[in-house]
């Protein structure tokens, strides 16, 4: 399944890029207008980009009013990311949020200051507003992310977001001052995807609850690994602002991948990287380790 | 707005910039004042770039090498590919009396495009020194002006129907002295299609994507300065 990454697509000004996912995630829905970041908001690195765009986004009234009606005529499954600067700001959202296919607590944007509770104690105040399923993005910057995961999934999280972007810092070269307005900036990109990869590894292990594996996709086989990681899913982001079509090539690439592993789907994968004996090897290798058929396939 | 894969039909060299020309293939050339995101070799973001000229089946875009972005798209040799992705974006409104075009520096890529839809119209057109002035060539019918002086100074009391791009001091000028004026902004974008927000800028009193609302904007504020340095700008 191919989620887009919140705050990387609009599905009102991109429809089709959002139809051709199979979830469309909105940016984040804060309780009150917020305009967000003043420029510079963006800034490439050379290995990949910062953001600090800060939360803009209408305000919860106006998203319930005007945008939500017509991403439902998108026909695409819709999570809503939610945040807020208290427990109860992000249970007020939830509670006024029906009819959509999951929410997302988004409880690590490194361009706000956080709320003062814990993760689980939002979690815990968001489980008691909604019966809707609810997916708590983390940040890569915890100490102990696994700690993380498991105390959102005893407050009662249906599933994990991992991860979201790292609190990074550009400088102009000539000026030698921040490159963003805000300063520092959410980094993403290629170099974000080994720290995806540990904190699916990491929490996979430790929870029973479903991960969306993001940071840094940009093929199929980046998919597959954040798969064998142990993600049931995977979002896209920094690679939707370079290429719209990137939904479609990656699913292809993807079913390639599995294909090659003599794999029925590509969830088969999921959680080979915590085999002791992992030997699905693709056929594209072409090295001679392998022939059709040899692949171990493991239980979903 | 659609995605190929283009081939470099040319690059030659304009005074300081590169008017870099792609095989338009399958593409909708769009209209004066939108542009196109392309992708810079060996660098994670597209840059985007108006349209320069539109010609027998070409798209032409004229790139200062500024950054790592721009210097890549420069070197780009004929028959090498890249991703072309528009057009995007509002353009300039077309349906204008007495239209006189204002260019700055490397401000002036959308106006040979814009140039010929409206009939070549008179142009007025600035630049830091006779070597950047050689891209006035691209525009017909063009007064030049060299530092210090400025295109405002050209200016007559009533200058009609001012379509601009340029330096934000320039355009932010000429919308003082013509506040009805067609000016064509520029803001760092990642994804040029409305998705990132990166381009946010003050329109109307809020902040805004400059992608979706513009970068034409007419009659319609823009916070100024946004961008003191184009050094760290990812449109270079």
């Amino acid at each position: 399944m191919l989620l887009n990454a919140s705050g990387c697509l609009d599905g009102l000004t991109a429809p089709d890029v959002a139809r051709s996912l199979d979830g469309f995630v909105t940016k984040t829905i804060t309780p009150e207008p917020r305009e967000g970041s003043p420029p510079i908001r963006i800034a490439e690195t050379d290995a990949g980009m910062l953001n600090s765009i800060g939360l803009a986004n209408p305000g919860r009234e106006r998203f319930l009013a005007e945008s939500l009606p017509r991403l439902r005529e998108l026909g695409v499954p819709l999570w809503v990311s939610v945040g807020g600067f208290s427990a109860a700001e992000y249970a007020e959202t939830c509670g006024a949020l029906e009819g959509v296919e999951a929410i997302e607590l988004n409880l690590s944007c490194p361009n706000v200051d956080e709320a003062s509770e814990s993760a689980a104690a939002i979690v815990a105040a968001c489980r008691a507003a909604t019966t809707l399923p609810l997916y708590a993005k983390l940040s890569p910057s915890a100490w102990d992310i696994a700690e993380a995961a498991r105390a959102v999934e005893a407050a009662g999280a249906d599933g994990l977001s991992l991860v979201n972007t790292l609190r990074g810092l550009a400088l102009d070269r000539r000026t030698l001052l921040p490159r963003l307005g805000r300063g520092t900036g959410g980094y993403s990109g290629p170099a974000l995807k080994p720290v995806a990869l540990a904190a699916v590894y990491a929490c996979s292990a430790v929870v029973g609850i479903p991960i969306v594996g993001m940071g840094g996709v940009q093929s199929g086989l980046d998919a597959l690994e954040l798969i064998a990681a142990g993600a049931s899913a995977v979002a896209l982001g920094t690679i939707l602002f370079s290429d719209p079509a990137a939904p479609a090539r990656i699913r292809s690439e993807l079913a390639a991948e599995a294909y090659g592993r003599d794999l029925g789907h590509p969830l088969d994968a999921r959680g080979v990287a915590h085999s002791s004996l992992q030997i699905i090897v693709s056929h594209s290798d072409n090295r001679g380790q392998k022939k059709p058929g040899n692949g171990r396939k493991l239980p979903a | 707005m659609r995605r190929e894969l283009a081939r470099v039909a040319g690059a030659e060299l304009v005074g300081p910039y590169t008017l870099l020309r792609v095989d338009a293939g399958g593409l909708d050339v769009g209209m004066p004042g939108q542009f196109f995101m392309l992708e810079a070799p060996g660098r994670l973001l597209p840059r985007p770039m108006s349209v320069c000229l539109s010609s027998a089946g070409e798209l032409g875009f004229l790139i200062d090498p500024i950054g790592a972005g721009t210097r890549a798209l420069c070197s780009l040799q004929v028959g090498e590919r890249l991703h072309v992705l528009g057009p995007l974006g509002n353009g300039f409104e077309l349906d204008v009396e007495r239209p006189l075009l204002v260019g700055g520096g490397i401000g002036i890529a959308p106006l040979p495009f814009l140039s010929e839809r409206l009939g070549r119209p008179p142009a007025i057109l600035g630049f830091r020194t006779d070597w950047h002035a050689e891209a006035a060539a691209l525009v017909p019918h063009a007064e030049v002006c060299i530092e210090p002086t400025f295109v405002t100074e050209l200016l007559s009391d009533e200058p009609g129907d001012v379509l601009a791009c340029g330096p934000e001091p320039m355009l932010a000028a000429l919308r003082a002295n013509v506040p009805d004026a067609q000016l064509a902004w520029e803001a760092p974008m990642a994804c040029g299609y409305g998705a990132c927000y990166g381009c946010a800028v003050e329109i109307d009193g809020e902040l805004k994507r400059l992608c979706v609302e513009g970068p034409v904007l007419q009659g319609r504020t823009h916070g100024f300065p946004m961008n003191p340095s184009r050094d760290g700008a990812p449109c270079c």
